[in-house]
């Protein structure tokens, strides 16, 4: 059945993902096996819609789907199953009333309670005007009582049209008004409760509260899974998945993070103390690049869910330090006394080599159809195209969602379905894959590249020539802050 | 550290071939309650080491679980709940995981293992 699917009005690019990934996750969807093509659903936009509206229509095979989806969801403002629509009052009440009785009547009965939201998009429609529209709804029998708050029943009336002035959208070209019985709707009030700002214990990259559901949705963390995140910090992405029911393990090579924090009740366990979740099941230092892992160890995890550290606020690290610096300083050798407490210096880590350890690191140890989730950033005057990305052969990439984040540049969310398993050959022909894609797309991808690319002044985008390099802006912007 | 998190680890010192299991020096062990998830219990039986886990969990103090194990115990509510508690509950706050080969000691302060190497280990 096609449901009508509103969403919020922002991060246009992860709405139908993680509806697709709900989608999986609530209708025991298996992800699909090498060859295969991966799960989609059936989206449709209403008439002469821009596909960036918030207005879609999705195919659910039923209610409850529909109904969990929605509830799960961060984005999704409401499920409708639509009851009539046309481009003037008049079509809609045609609309509605040749919309089957046996839909409606189960709906409308004397001994249920219902309200009626009037809602438009891009403008705000008075209470009288409400009330009048309100009232134009006659000719649907409602035998009901209404009841304003916690109603059996919610039904809406949407009006959509192009109200003269710049709605943030691209011109509507017909005006549309929707009236349907909502199925299920975002609680957004996760997003006030794990805000940071209300966090104790905070680190300069911890995600924000939103895009971590969204980053563990898309990871389908629920409960009896095992999700891991190699780079946990203060633990800001694993709290969005321990929320969701899932087990968490984190680790991380900054102790100052991981263990000691400011204080007792200021650590990454008390971030999920403070929430009243599970703790995680392990925290523990070590470095991605040297993973501590059992070498018989591997499909252990069901996520992996990490906001890899690219260079731009905050730059890897991994052990060696000193070692690593070949001829210029002789190979540091701990002396014996000194052993217990020792600091041991780390080396830069770029990013090049961190995505690679992280795909490696996946390939073995996520379960058959378990997810990747990670950041990968993107510098916006390169062709935006998807070779760009990072490749594994035991990988499928099943979306890619940008946020813009200046001009310059921008992160994309990854989601990569584990599809194939770990073998040494794999491993080695993902070496090669990977050498492959740091020579032909990636130069800028090596150690403080990225981060002169964002942070240098504007002089140096001139191009030899000497013009000033117009910065191509594949996607247009839309009003709002955080679209 | 649990025991889950300890079952996971070896030492990964440049030159060291067996890193697993990690020994325990228990210093300070305490239990905290955790939900019990049969689904969670069951896919990680199928992953643990048995003899390491059950070597672990007697270094932490606790004798409950049989030398031999196979997936149909898993039906005894007995069994689950006591692999459960080691697994899961039983916290190692204080202390180490020596490996096995080269002896060389990753502390484990405030239930987190610091399994960092030196630079000369690397």
């Amino acid at each position: 059945m096609w449901y009508l699917c509103v969403f919020y009005h922002r991060l246009l690019d992860y709405r139908k993902p993680e509806v697709e990934s709900l989608a999986q996750l609530f209708g025991g969807i298996e992800d699909p096996q090498n060859g295969e093509v991966p799960f989609q659903l059936q989206w449709k936009l209403p008439l002469h819609y821009h596909t960036d509206s918030p207005f879609h229509f999705v195919n659910l095979p039923s209610e409850q789907l529909a109904l969990n989806i929605a509830t799960r969801s961060i984005l999704v403002k409401g499920m409708y199953e639509l009851w009539g629509e046309g481009s003037s009052y008049e079509e809609l009440k045609e609309s509605v009333l040749s919309y089957p009785d046996e839909r409606k009547l189960p709906y409308l009965n004397s001994d249920s309670t219902f309200k009626i939201t009037v809602d438009s998009f891009g403008k705000v429609i008075s209470l009288e005007e409400q009330k009048e529209l309100i009232q134009g709804l006659s000719y649907i029998p409602f035998k009901g009582r209404v009841k304003l708050r916690n109603p059996d029943h919610n039904f809406w009336l949407i009006e959509v049209d192009n109200y003269g002035g710049n709605n943030g959208l691209p011109p509507i070209v017909q005006k549309r008004i929707f009236f349907g019985r909502e199925v299920g709707g975002a609680d957004r009030k996760l997003i006030p409760t794990y805000q940071l700002k209300s966090r104790n214990y905070l680190g300069p990259t911890a995600m924000d509260a939103e895009m971590a559901f969204l980053m563990a949705n898309q990871a389908l963390a629920t409960s009896g899974k095992l999700v891991y995140d190699p780079f946990v910090g203060t633990g800001s992405i694993l709290v969005a998945a321990a929320h969701f029911g899932a087990m968490t393990m984190g680790a991380d090579i900054d102790i100052r993070v991981v263990r000691d924090g400011r204080g007792p009740d200021c650590n990454v366990w008390s971030n999920f103390k403070q929430y009243g979740l599970p703790m995680p099941v392990g925290l523990l230092r070590a470095d991605n690049n040297l993973p501590p892992w059992r070498p018989t160890l591997k499909e252990v995890f069901d996520a992996i869910i990490c906001d890899p550290p690219y260079g731009v606020r905050a730059g890897g690290r991994k052990s060696g330090g000193r070692k690593l610096l070949k001829g210029a300083v002789e190979p540091y050798t701990v002396p014996d006394d000194k052993r217990t407490d020792h600091i041991p210096s780390t080396a830069p880590y770029s990013l090049v080599e961190c995505v690679h350890d992280l795909l490696d690191l996946a390939a073995k140890m996520l379960v058959m159809g378990g997810r990747l989730v990670f950041f990968y950033p993107v510098l916006r005057e390169d062709d935006f195209a998807e070779t760009h990305f990072p490749e594994h052969p035991c990988f499928k990439l099943i979306s890619s969602a940008e946020q813009i984040l200046s001009s310059r540049y921008s992160r994309v969310l990854l989601t990569m379905v584990k599809m194939g398993p770990y073998t040494e050959e794999i491993a080695e022909v993902a070496r090669i894959k990977h050498i492959e894609f740091k020579e032909n797309h990636a130069k800028w991808l090596e150690d403080g590249n990225l981060h002169s690319a964002v942070f240098s002044p504007a002089d140096a985008q001139l191009t030899e020539a000497g013009d000033l390099k117009l910065i191509k802006d594949p996607k247009p912007k839309y009003r709002g802050k955080y679209v | 550290m649990r025991l889950l998190t300890h079952n996971m680890l070896s030492s990964n010192i440049k030159g060291v071939v067996n890193g697993f299991p990690l020994r325990i020096e228990a210093e300070k062990v305490v239990e905290k309650t955790v939900e019990m998830n049969g689904d969670f219990l069951k896919k990680m039986f199928e992953k643990v080491d048995w003899k390491a886990f059950v070597d672990a969990s007697r270094a932490m103090g606790y004798n409950e679980l049989p030398e031999e194990a196979d997936p149909s115990m898993l039906d005894s509510d007995e069994f689950l709940n006591n692999f459960h508690h080691a697994l899961l509950e039983l916290h190692l706050e204080e202390g180490a995981l020596v490996c096995p080969e080269t002896g060389r000691r990753f502390p484990v302060t405030k239930g987190i293992p610091n399994m960092l190497l030196h630079e000369d280990e690397v």
